[in-house]
């Protein structure tokens, strides 16, 4: 059992600099969470205090039941892999895997299977007597996720671990770690400002922003209901458009004009922020919004229209199919798949 | 990467002309003719000179007192570099772990780097004055009667003091440096693979010091059998008889004052090859040295 839990915890550095506001939060036994965020959100305070590489200002931290602020790090029973992957330069391969093992006691002969295992699994056999200079950075990246799992830990901490491969070599190692995460069940906490990689890997996503939590959510829940618009904007690529919009006589209108959707009942009238999904706008010769495009972006398996809705930028995600000029047009918005969001503090409605 | 050529041949060799007669007048010449008057015996008045061969040489394999200060110089050196080496590390790493990139007090540190070596012998035999040194009371309290310049044992222990104390700023810089090029995430993760800070030290930080120790190593004995002596001069003035000496001090007493000068040829022909024995092992290591990346 390795549940984490976050009881009020704050960080503030020496310097009197707060990273994380009091926060709290738990992950279940098991299950893949990701920390997202733009940087200098505290992603990575957070995650180190996790480790006991920082320590906790306030609040309690427990792995598995037990507080551990006071814990050194190589008692609570973690493993974490870097973003620099954290290598000793001077060891091979099999020494680097194994010098966790070395140092809990653990036989020679027990270790060297292990590392064998491990090695195995990652495809890094025939690397094994190698320095990790000699090594690609995909390789090293298996190297530090070896001497993760070959201490069967109760807890994985990643901190942007693919951020310094190339994009062909992350999308493979982003499934190859989800599906080893998978197998092993082992909890984890992922540590990365990359949004697709939050929306593909997480059971769970936590999105920070400075130092505090905006929204913990599936990735689903984080996409179709932002809790902010924070979130709108930082999840989803392109990002979700937000105009103004204004509440009047119970309905959402656009310049004072076209009505979109229906609000309930006692809503007060004003200012708010319309969300939509470039994908939930939907070209239509006969819609309610007219539609000025003035940039086509060919993007293969789809196409992105870019311009302007009621004097605002608007960006519509159309497919491949589609063929389409810059030009006037119009659109539906269904407002099923519309956010609103006060329009100061950026909340949803 | 773009290479800027040259047009003429004359205007590299005249750039380098400086530099090549700073190190022919200051160098080869002085060594040639070092080379030169080892195989002469001179005469002290300065009367002309007869070819002896190597006879010097012979002399001085063959002199006792020659092999005493060899064997001298040997321990006095072994001590200087292991202790200047061993305490500037201690401090490193103690300082390391306070002042991450704190500049000012690496700063103040280095000050004593930039003493010169008769000022440190100097500030040597105000500390350990026989009436009212602080260090010599501090001995005399607890019960060692410290004669500087009397007894060879308290003096070569001065000497010792005084050259180590000179060196650790340096050493200290150099490792606090290497230190400070440890990434932070390598040591973070033998914190976490490792409980023990003393394990982590020898297993990680230890070896990722290497290159920086074997640099220093080399420049430590290079340091203890040539620059300390300064150092020597003014701790043993005057009465260099009796006193511990090194061997580089021994060829200037043997030349300056004994006006032995193809003897102390001999003598610098002798450590100059022990340099160049020095410095071919430091290129082979430089060369070999493991680039970590
Ligand atoms: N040792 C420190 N002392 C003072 N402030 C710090 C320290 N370390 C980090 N900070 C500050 O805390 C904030 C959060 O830093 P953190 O490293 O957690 O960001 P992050 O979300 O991981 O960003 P990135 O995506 O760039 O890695 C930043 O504003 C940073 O400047
Ligand atoms: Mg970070």
């Amino acid at each position: 059992m390795a549940q984490v839990k976050l009881d009020a915890v704050r960080k503030v550095y020496p310097n009197g600099y707060q990273a994380v506001v009091p926060t709290s939060f738990q992950i279940e036994d098991g299950e893949f969470v990701v920390l997202v965020g733009p940087s200098g959100c505290g992603k990575s305070t957070l995650l180190r205090m996790i480790a006991g590489l920082e320590d906790i200002t306030e609040g309690t931290l427990s792995i598995g039941g037990h507080a551990v602020n006071d814990v050194d790090p190589a008692d609570r029973d973690i493993a974490m892999v870097f973003q620099n992957y954290a290598l000793y330069p001077h060891m091979t391969v099999r020494k680097n895997i194994g010098y966790g093992l070395k140092n809990r006691k653990v036989p020679a002969a027990e270790i060297e299977a292990k590392v064998q295992e491990a090695a195995k699994m990652l495809n890094l056999t025939e690397y094994l007597d190698r320095k990790p200079s000699q090594l690609s950075g995909g390789q090293r990246q298996r190297v530090a996720m070896g001497r993760a799992v070959v201490r069967d830990p109760k807890l994985f901490l990643f901190d942007e671990p693919l951020s310094n491969l190339d994009a062909k070599l992350r999308n493979q190692m982003r499934i190859e770690i989800k599906a080893l995460q998978r197998r092993l069940g082992v909890t984890s906490v992922y540590v990365t400002h990359d949004q697709v990689e939050a929306m593909t890997m997480a059971d769970r996503i936590i999105v920070l922003n400075e130092g505090k939590i905006e929204q913990i959510g599936t990735p689903s829940e984080i996409y179709h209901n932002p809790a902010s618009t924070f979130v709108a904007s930082f999840m989803g690529a392109p990002p979700m458009n937000l105009i103004r919009a204004q509440i009047e006589d119970g309905q959402v209108k656009i310049n004072g004009g076209t009505e979109l959707m229906a609000v309930p009942a006692g809503w007060d009238s004003g200012e708010i922020t319309l969300g939509v999904r470039p994908e939930d706008a939907v070209l239509d010769h006969s819609g309610a919004v007219p539609f000025e495009i003035s940039i086509v972006e060919e993007l293969g398996a789809h196409r992105l229209l870019h311009g302007e809705m009621a004097g605002q930028p608007f960006t519509v995600h159309v497919s491949k199919e589609v063929d389409i000029q810059p030009g006037q047009t119009r659109l539906t918005l269904n407002p099923s798949t519309l956010s609103l969001f006060d329009a100061e503090s950026g909340k949803t409605l | 990467m773009k290479r800027a050529g040259f047009t003429t041949r004359w205007l590299p060799i005249l750039l380098l002309l400086p530099q090549l007669l700073i190190i022919f007048v200051f160098f080869y010449w002085p060594a040639g003719h070092a080379l030169h008057s080892s195989f002469f015996l001179q005469d002290p008045f300065g009367f002309g000179s007869t070819f002896v061969g190597l006879d010097n040489y012979r002399d001085l394999a063959g002199n006792k007192e020659y092999m005493r200060i060899a064997r001298f110089t040997l321990l006095f050196t072994l001590l200087v570099t292991f202790f200047s080496l061993a305490f500037a590390l201690l401090l490193a790493v103690k300082a390391d772990n306070v002042l991450r990139g704190a500049k000012t007090y690496r700063t103040l540190l280095m000050w004593v780097y930039a003493i010169a070596p008769p000022v440190a012998g100097f500030i040597g035999l105000i500390m350990f004055d026989q009436s009212w040194g602080p260090l010599t009371r501090f001995l005399q309290s607890i019960g060692w009667d410290f004669t500087l310049g009397v007894n060879f044992r308290d003096t070569a222990t001065a000497m010792v003091i005084v050259s180590v104390w000179k060196q650790v700023p340096v050493n200290f810089i150099f490792f606090l440096s290497g230190l400070q090029s440890i990434p932070r995430s390598v040591r973070e993760a033998a914190m976490i693979d490792n409980r023990s800070a003393a394990g982590r030290f020898w297993d990680v930080t230890f070896p990722l010091l290497a290159p920086t120790g074997f640099f220093l190593l080399i420049t430590n004995i290079t340091y203890s059998l040539f620059e300390t002596f300064g150092t020597i001069d003014v701790l043993v003035k005057g009465e260099p008889g009796n006193n511990p000496m090194t061997l580089v001090y021994k060829v200037y007493v043997d030349g300056f004052r004994g006006n032995d000068l193809g003897g102390s040829s001999a003598q610098s022909v002798v450590l100059m090859v022990l340099v160049l024995a020095l410095t071919i092992f430091q290129f082979r290591l430089v060369e070999r040295r493991i680039h970590y990346t």
